[in-house]
């Protein structure tokens, strides 16, 4: 599995993504995807960011980036402005999870959503044997300090497709950097998922 | 880096209010060289008290303006001039009237932001640039930004509004309106005819203080200044404010603060619709900055124009960078705001 800046998560959505489109990154951290994006799909690339340092190293990056905070943010753009907006790693640390998909198929045609799985066996095993909140390489938080506030599995995102009547375009499922494709739902430490309306 | 004023004149400018001034100068500096395709070329906007000399010794924005600077002149050419209504070289009240053959004083016509941002277009085709790069410039020199991409979107590539507003809040008309009333309030000002006598320097270097004041945090004024003594009887931040009043009073004049400010105070984009309607034909790309210790600027103010240009789906940057600095940062924190505008502008074309 090819890595781009040590994320294959970024790999698969820079594959995902048709040439020349235009494209709204959530939580883009220091602009890396974009800047990718732009140099390798001539995309017409925005992000949205909320910490100063990152907006600044996107920025330098030649990334239109917004400091704001993603949620919020949403509610600005108009309908229908974009032709993807990915949300990567950061769908669990949102506070209205499904005002922020709802949001990203309101303003984009298709969202890209990449989320850890908890459902990974691991993370169970973790729960299981130790009796306490998991702690996993993918979660390695302590309950107190962590950013994930609504922890989701690869079952539970497709049951909200259903719910939401979404269509699922594409499902990667990815273990150790490497794709994989038998019982995701217990598998997969990452999950992208490619959704229309 | 060795700089000239240059100066162009034409024949008339018609203003908002009506009056058509002719003729007209305007005073500017260039830094760098204008490419053959001139499509290299930067308007770096002045704020209220600023002037054509923008970069080289003692130049407003020398930190942001030079070879390999933010603003690299080894690349782009650089063009600031002195605005409309200005006393450093641009027709302004204190030029002379051709009709009467004396200075102009209270008599000159009122002028807007935009009239300002008219006569640098002038000023721009007089030059031959077909197209600007950018458009750049905090505080009254990021109306104008705002300005130049409302009026002019064909015009200019990239908008840099740093540290300013889409339209001023009651807080500052306030501070504004101290300014005037106590040049007004000085008997030499004289209903602004005091060309041929003393100028309204008590009063110019009082309205001089309060701007220096707003232009300031809490927390850089107490570093600066704390409650350290200049003398038994006086304060440090006393004998600065002073300093600066009298300074400011060599260079200024009393008639073009008010009609500055008052050019400042009745800009409101929002005027002439929504904010965002106006951003509905803008092709321009915006890097729009504020400062977190800014408190006559805040960033709401800039977050209104940022959420507007959103919301047209329009190429837009925004930072809000950490200073304590308060309104001055924009002149100030040269090395964060190089950072953002280098790499802004490396992936802007005229």
């Amino acid at each position: 599995m090819l890595e781009l800046y040590g994320r294959s998560d970024y790999a698969i959505i820079g594959e995902l993504i048709e040439p020349s489109t235009r494209v709204l990154d959530l939580g883009c951290g220091e602009g890396e995807l974009l800047a990718w994006l732009k140099e390798n799909k001539r995309v017409d690339g925005r992000g949205v960011e909320m910490t100063g340092p990152s907006v600044q190293k996107a920025i330098a990056r030649g990334v239109s980036v917004y400091q704001g905070d993603l949620e919020s943010a949403l509610d600005d753009y108009p309908d229908g402005a974009f032709d993807y907006a990915i949300l990567s790693q950061t769908l669990q640390e949102t506070r209205n999870p499904l005002h922020v998909l709802r949001g990203m198929l309101r303003i984009a045609s298709r969202a890209i959503v990449a989320f850890p799985n908890f459902g990974h066996w691991r993370v169970r095993a973790a729960h299981l044997w130790s009796g306490r909140a998991p702690q996993t390489k993918l979660f390695p938080y302590d309950w107190y300090d962590s950013p994930n506030i609504h922890f989701l599995t690869v079952l539970d995102f497709e049951a909200l497709t259903q719910q939401e009547k979404w269509r699922v375009e594409r499902r990667i499922f990815l273990s150790r950097n490497r794709q994989i494709k038998l019982m995701p739902n217990l598998m997969a430490e990452v999950a992208v998922f490619l959704v229309t309306r | 880096m060795i700089t000239e004023v240059a100066t162009a004149t034409f024949d008339q400018l018609p203003l908002d209010c009506g009056v058509i001034l002719s003729p007209v100068e305007v005073a500017y500096e260039t830094y760098g060289t204008l490419n053959a395709a001139k499509n290299n070329a930067i308007l770096a906007t002045h704020a209220f008290s600023g002037d054509a000399h923008a970069a080289g010794e003692g130049g407003w924005w020398d930190s942001m303006i030079g070879p390999g600077k933010a603003f690299d002149t080894d690349r782009y050419f650089v063009i600031c001039s002195n605005i409309l209504a200005g006393c450093r070289g641009t027709t302004g009240p204190g030029s002379i009237n051709p009709a009467t053959g004396c200075p102009w004083a209270m008599a000159f016509p009122t002028v807007s932001i935009s009239d300002m941002v008219r006569l640098q277009k002038m000023l721009i085709d007089h030059l031959g640039i077909p197209r600007l790069v950018a458009v750049a410039g905090g505080s009254m020199g990021g109306m104008q930004a705002l300005e130049w991409a409302v009026a002019y979107p064909e015009s200019v590539a990239a908008a840099l509004p740093i540290a300013c507003t889409a339209r001023h809040s009651a807080q500052q008309i306030a501070f504004n309106e101290v300014g005037r009333q106590a040049i007004m309030a000085d008997p030499d000002w004289n209903d602004g005819n005091y060309y041929q006598s003393h100028p309204p320097a008590r009063g110019l270097s009082v309205a001089r203080m309060v701007g220096h004041i707003t232009y300031m945090s809490d927390e850089s004024m107490r570093e600066k200044f704390g409650r350290r003594l200049r003398s038994p009887d006086q304060f440090e931040v006393e004998s600065y404010l002073q300093y600066r009043g009298s300074k400011f009073v060599d260079r200024f004049d009393a008639n073009s603060y008010i009609y500055i400010t008052r050019a400042m105070d009745t800009f409101d984009l929002t005027e002439r619709g929504a904010l965002a309607s106006l951003f509905e034909r803008v092709k321009t790309r915006f890097l729009v900055i504020s400062f977190t210790s800014d408190w006559l600027y805040p960033s709401y103010q800039s977050l209104e124009i940022v959420s507007a240009l959103r919301s047209r789906n329009c190429d837009v940057a925004y930072c809000n960078l950490e200073s304590h600095y308060g309104h001055d940062a924009f002149l100030l924190e040269a090395d964060e705001q190089t950072e953002l505008v280098r790499g802004f502008l490396a992936s802007t074309h005229a």
